[in-house]
């Protein structure tokens, strides 16, 4: 009876049912867009971390090379002949594997000292850097005239330079630093005896431009590797992994890592873990994967702030109309029944019943909606998915690299870079100083959405059937004699 | 059944007051068949809606089975609507969403019955007002006369002590108003119920046992002096 009457009532008053649902609908699928949009938009700014630091990383720790003193920023493989200039027709052919420019070591022993901290999970040693190769022919036209810079870039010399960036990881299980073994789509993670092994992981996207697979090998530091895993790497992630133990015999920084990558016991303590990391390791830099969000630029922070702020408050706005759309248009409703419930009132139905009534044709309002309204933010977001540009974010290399500055590096922090990199500017360029990584957007609809929405479309259900109501339960049952309706 | 003694009711209209009723003393015997007459805006269905429960007096005693109706609580007056006081109304007030069947039904939801206990009665009670083959009919599908019965029957189907109709045939041609009079009269012979009719048809009332006649918010003829060989109420009354 109960159901049937309302069944009866929505049936007949469709149209207004119609408005009601298609307004609850509108509110709740713009929730469900936007929360999905922001939902998307926090998982490409994990990407963006994740791409920086790795799974599970709560913070890392590096150390700035101060300007002018930093690490040998010149081509060791020039070494002792770089005052030199090599003779016209030279052929030139480098590989080198240094730590970012602008970055310091520290000593390997840091690592088991933070890892030993109370508010410390776990802690692994990492080495981010980069494989320079170039090769060309000094040409007889420019030879022994000019400065380094001129002869880089003067007619006739040819010079290839390619490079590649590679993480050296501590082989753990824990999780923490810029490889996961769960990353690791094809082959296999390095085995715990792999530390001075020479094997290689690379990032499934550098694998398909330099058609690696699972066997083959690549070459770091001119030395050979063969190729054990291919890992799905987020973008602006680390070209090639490598163990530890090798990346600092292969750089010569042997007992050394440039990044300490540490995981918190709880979300909660990261900061007071940061300060306690500072006072262990004086002199580096802490930075925290939330001082890191607060870092990124780009597209990627644009969406952020549109989709928390003006997202928010649109659907915000839109559903607080559409409830009280919904509860006026109930109230109308009633208003319009008030024979009809002044007679349910005659024939002895109580207050309470007929509120029920009333509520009950709310709450199936607001669940006709909240259905609509599911289908409509599903829709929203897939639309959303669909249309979304890639986004970019860019980081500072004060965070990516441990602050490094490049124009130490380019600019004479040591004299040998100048004077004897003939690619000194060329190299400048090939790095990029702070990291941009490109996100795809996509809104997925979490579980969680579709269960605020629910209980947004019973929230607005019950508006409607609670406006609606009290103006029944104001009703006298002598309404049941009313001529007019 | 009922006594009342010096029943006022008013209702403001704006700054106005305006007294519907202004002091009506009347008895009703149980299993009487009473007609209210008078004209209109006289305070006929402002009586009903009193001896209905619907409403309370602004001043005097409404005693309907010894329980002053002025003072009984909201819960305890829905409780007697409910069990002893069936209503029929002038324009049908069925639920227009409703079928037959279902608005019989709407009578018994106070009492919990069983789903099919109260489908048998239902349908039972419309069997009673020869509807048996509209019993899934909407209101809209159904003729004036048809919806009257049909409002009957839900007010009826919970065998009630009174039956309070106000001008059941107000809205209905002469030959439905003598099938739905001929029911009423039938229904109230059979089962005993007390029956208060309000009308404004002279036909109508002179089938009753007993003519009270409102005029100023008054009755003017009725109870005990009313002699009981002759029905007629005074033609200057009945404008
Ligand atoms: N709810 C109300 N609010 C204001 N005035 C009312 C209300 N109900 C009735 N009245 C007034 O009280 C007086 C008596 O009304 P009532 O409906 O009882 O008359 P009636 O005899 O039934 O008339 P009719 O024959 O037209 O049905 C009228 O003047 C009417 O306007
Ligand atoms: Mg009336």
């Amino acid at each position: 009876m109960y159901l049937t009457y309302i069944r009866r009532e929505l049936r007949r008053r469709s149209k207004q049912a119609i408005v009601v649902a298609v307004g609850l609908a509108i509110g709740i699928g713009l929730v469900m867009t936007v929360s999905a949009t922001s939902t998307g938009v926090e998982n490409a700014q994990l990407q963006v971390l994740h791409s920086l630091y790795g799974v599970g990383t709560d913070m890392t720790v590096t150390k700035t090379a101060s300007a002018g003193s930093g690490g040998p920023q010149h081509f060791s493989g020039f070494g002792g002949n770089a005052e030199s200039a090599p003779a016209a027709g030279t052929q030139i052919s480098r590989n080198t594997l240094r730590p970012t420019p602008g970055s310091a070591t520290l000593p390997a022993a840091d690592v088991s000292k933070v890892a030993s901290l109370s508010g410390a999970a776990a802690a692994t040693g990492g080495l981010v850097l980069t494989d320079t190769s170039f090769s060309g022919t000094i040409s007889s036209a420019t030879s022994g005239a000019g400065t380094g810079a001129t002869r880089s870039t003067g007619a006739g010399s040819s010079f290839d330079i390619s490079s590649f960036s590679v993480d050296g990881v501590q082989i753990s299980k824990s999780g923490v630093g810029p490889l996961d073994a769960a990353e690791v789509a094809k082959g296999s993670y390095f085995s715990s005896s792999d530390n001075t092994a020479m094997v290689a992981i690379v990032s499934s996207s550098y694998a398909g431009q330099q058609s690696l697979s699972v066997g083959s090998t690549v070459t770091v530091a001119g030395d050979s590797l063969s190729v054990i895993g291919i890992a799905r790497m987020p973008s602006g992630s680390a070209d090639v992994y490598i163990p530890l133990g090798t990346a600092q015999s292969l750089a010569g920084l042997s007992g050394d890592v440039t990044t300490i990558y540490v995981s918190a016991t709880s979300a909660a303590n990261v900061s007071s873990l940061a300060a306690e990391v500072q006072r262990t390791v004086p002199g580096a830099t802490v930075s925290t994967s939330a001082q890191l969000a607060s870092e990124v630029t780009g597209s990627l922070s644009s969406a952020t702030s549109l989709a928390t702020r003006l997202g928010k408050w649109l659907s915000i706005a839109a559903l607080a109309v559409a409830f009280v759309i919904a509860g006026l248009l109930m109230m109308a409703a009633v208003s319009r029944r008030v024979r009809e419930f002044g007679t349910l009132k005659a024939i002895g139905w109580r207050t309470r019943r007929i509120v029920a009534q009333v509520m009950g044709e709310g709450l199936a309002l607001g669940l006709v909606g909240g259905v609509a309204g599911i289908v409509l933010g599903l829709a929203g977001s897939e639309i959303v998915s669909l249309l979304a540009p890639s986004l970019s974010a860019t980081v500072g290399s004060s965070f990516a690299t441990g602050g490094g500055d490049f124009g130490a590096f380019g600019g004479g922090g040591s004299a040998g870079a100048t004077s004897s990199s003939p690619a000194g500017g060329g190299l400048a360029r090939a790095f990029d100083s702070a990291r941009t990584v490109l996100v795809h957007l996509s809104a997925p609809v979490q579980s969680q959405t579709i269960l605020v929405a629910v209980c947004l479309a019973v929230a607005g259900g019950l508006v409607a059937g609670a406006l609606g109501s009290w103006r029944a339960s104001r009703l006298r049952p002598a309404a049941a004699l009313r001529r007019i309706e | 059944m009922y006594e009342l003694t010096g029943i006022r009711k008013y209702f403001h209209r704006g700054a106005e007051t305006v007294w519907a009723l202004d002091g009506v003393d009347l008895d009703i015997a149980d299993g009487e068949f009473l007609a209210i007459q008078g004209p209109t805006g006289q305070g006929k269905s402002t009586l009903l809606v009193l001896l209905g429960g619907l409403d309370r007096p602004t001043e005097g005693r409404i005693v309907f089975d010894g329980r002053d109706l002025g003072r009984l609580a909201e819960l305890q007056l829905a409780e007697l609507r409910a069990a002893d006081f069936g209503f029929v109304f002038q324009s049908f007030n069925l639920i227009p969403t409703l079928t037959a069947q279902e608005n019989v039904e709407t009578a018994l939801v106070p009492f919990h019955l069983s789903p099919d206990e109260r489908r048998r009665r239902a349908h039972q009670a419309l069997v009673d007002l020869g509807l048996e083959d509209r019993v899934g009919h909407l209101p809209s599908e159904l003729s004036g006369g048809q919806q009257q019965r049909v409002a009957i029957a839900r007010a009826l189907v919970k065998d009630p002590k009174v039956l309070l109709a106000d001008e059941p045939t107000g809205n209905l041609d002469e030959d439905t108003r003598d099938e739905i009079v001929g029911a009423l009269e039938g229904l109230w012979r059979n089962r005993g119920l007390t029956l208060v009719l309000v009308t404004h048809d002279s036909w109508v009332a002179r089938r009753a046992e007993r003519i009270a006649v409102i005029k100023g918010g008054r009755v003017n003829y009725g109870d005990a002096s009313w002699p009981s060989t002759g029905r007629e109420p005074d033609p200057e009354l009945v404008a």
